[in-house]
């Protein structure tokens, strides 16, 4: 593990980017700050500008519109190295939406994804429980 | 004086949904504000044609998490308008608490939101945390968090256990003093009402010609609520009052937000006390061909669906209109003449839902030519004209 990994995972800055979500997913995010989950004793903090965030915290399902900024912003945007978290099952599967016309693929596809979390939408202790696996497995312990 | 463009969006800080907002200044002031939506479009109202009409709750509970119970009641009360029958008294109540248990923990959102857009952590924290409590209630009453899952056309899907009822009094009994204390903490606060009063001015005359609906219109006067206005539910039922202020600001529609969460509370109090027994659910087999329209007062405001029938067991047509789309053009009365600092909390005060109001619009790359469903469907048949010319069909 290199050391800006190992920077990164200290307190690992989380940004939320909504790709057409119903905001379920997107509020929960939020509840996990608030005081009775409050995730920032792990250090986790949701961040304003994508150029200071270590995690995006990825919801929906991903429609034309919005997967074209997604796309920039993940490619231009974020300092690497980055971790993408899928939140919900729009992020996963597309969940019930995979037969719209405005839902054309599958997250993915388009960015690299690290970790999913499944639920519509998960609960505030289903995120915290996704983030630290993602942490403990960066690390190596499993 | 020269003009400049400031954008908020499409992903900022501000919003949990992805928008644009393109405000024009002019110094300081907020001349001109043109909204761009369109980021969060995934086309219900075709995917709800596709499922059949009890599949189709799920769909429209997932137009938006927060309205999650508002859209699969007008649509259910849509479906019922086809047939048409009464659902049974006690289905009626139990939709009714689910209904008023998602507004009290909608507009604790807005307001943790609100004390969060203007510097007021602490409000957005100790809200959040007594949204928790109402979630819990939720959870207790329905099994779920956030998308409940508790409507069917013809009645509710699920029935509360009465041996649930006590301990969800019991909850909702232990916010009211949290409750109290947040609200004389908001009302006595002297930099809340120099922050809030006077700007964003919605006058009633504005109100009614821009159709405001909700809160944004019962603020400025216009004593407007389906609840009171056509009683569905169990509203006519159970005692409770419209909350009008006259004072078309922001501040006004944080009073109404706030009151509102106690009246609220009053209908799911009276409404769990006094839950008759009874079927819950008709077991509707079959839907005739015809139209029904259903509407109900979400948080935001009336939501409106119309459903067509052809017979089959899917809708031929579902038309969603949100609250949203009728506060959405109220902007452009409040915002033009305000500064740069007071229109974050203006635009967020009609507590917008972008999710329900996302539409699809076709437009000329060219100039802002939009074309309508006739113009589309005109311009598809000559482009099959010109194909068959060119390949010498006839």
């Amino acid at each position: 593990m290199n050391l800006t990994l190992k920077a990164l995972l200290k307190s690992p800055w989380v940004f939320h980017l909504s790709t057409g979500s119903c905001n379920n997913c997107d509020i929960e995010i939020l509840d996990c700050l608030t005081p009775r989950f409050d995730i920032e004793r792990f250090g986790m903090r949701l961040v304003g500008s994508i150029r200071h965030a270590d995690v995006l915290l990825v919801t929906g399902s991903g429609n034309r519109k919005s997967m074209l900024r997604v796309k920039k912003i993940y490619e231009e945007q974020v300092p690497k190295p980055c971790v993408v978290v899928g939140i919900g099952e729009c992020a996963m599967s597309r969940g019930m939406f995979i037969h719209s016309y405005n839902c054309p693929r599958p997250l993915d596809s388009d960015i690299p994804v690290d970790v999913y979390i499944p639920g519509c939408p998960p609960k505030p202790e289903a995120i915290i429980a996704g983030v630290v696996k993602l942490i403990n497995k960066i690390k190596g312990i499993e | 004086m020269q003009k400049s463009v400031i954008s908020i969006g499409p992903y900022h800080p501000l919003q949990e949904e992805p928008e644009l907002f393109m405000l024009t200044v002019e110094g300081e002031t907020v001349v001109d504000i043109e909204v761009s939506i369109g980021y969060n479009h995934r086309g219900i109202e075709k995917l709800s044609e596709r499922c059949n009409f009890d599949q189709s709750t799920f769909v429209i509970e997932r137009i938006c998490g927060i309205c999650s119970t508002s859209h699969p009641f007008a649509y259910t009360r849509a479906v019922e308008d086809i047939i048409p029958v009464e659902v049974p008294e006690r289905a009626r109540y139990i939709r009714t608490i689910i209904a008023e248990g998602e507004r009290i923990h909608s507009h604790l959102l807005w307001y943790g939101l609100a004390g969060h857009f203007l510097g007021y952590n602490t409000v957005y924290m100790w809200m959040w945390k007594l949204r928790e409590e109402i979630l819990d209630v939720m959870e207790i009453l329905s099994g779920n968090r956030n998308n409940y899952a508790m409507f069917k056309p013809g009645g509710v899907r699920r029935d509360i256990n009465s041996d649930d009822i006590p301990l969800a009094l019991k909850k909702i009994d232990a916010i009211i003093p949290t409750l109290d204390r947040l609200k004389k903490a908001i009302l006595d606060d002297p930099v809340l009402h120099a922050r809030l009063k006077g700007i964003g001015i919605l006058t009633k005359e504005e109100a009614v010609d821009y159709c405001a609906l909700g809160p944004t219109s019962r603020a400025s006067g216009v004593a407007r609520d389906v609840r009171k206005d056509a009683p569905y539910g169990a509203y006519d039922r159970v005692d409770w009052d419209m909350i009008v202020t006259e004072s078309c600001d922001v501040w006004g529609k944080a009073v109404v937000r706030l009151l509102e969460m106690y009246e609220s509370i009053k209908i799911v109090k009276t409404c769990l006390q006094n839950l008759p027994g009874g079927e819950i659910d008709l077991n509707i087999k079959s839907i005739p061909p015809g139209e029904g329209i259903g509407a109900h007062e979400a948080p935001r405001g009336e939501t409106f669906h119309y459903v067509r029938s052809d017979g089959t067991n899917r809708p031929a047509r579902h038309k969603v209109r949100a609250s949203t789309f009728m506060n959405l053009p109220t902007l452009k009365a409040t915002v033009p003449g305000s500064s740069i600092s007071d229109a974050t909390i203006i635009l967020a005060a009609i507590d917008p839902c972008y999710c329900c109001t996302e539409r699809m619009a076709v437009r000329s790359r060219e100039g802002k030519k939009l074309y309508g469903g006739q113009e589309l469907i005109r311009l598809s048949q000559e482009k099959t004209k010109k194909i068959k010319r060119e390949m010498g069909i006839k």
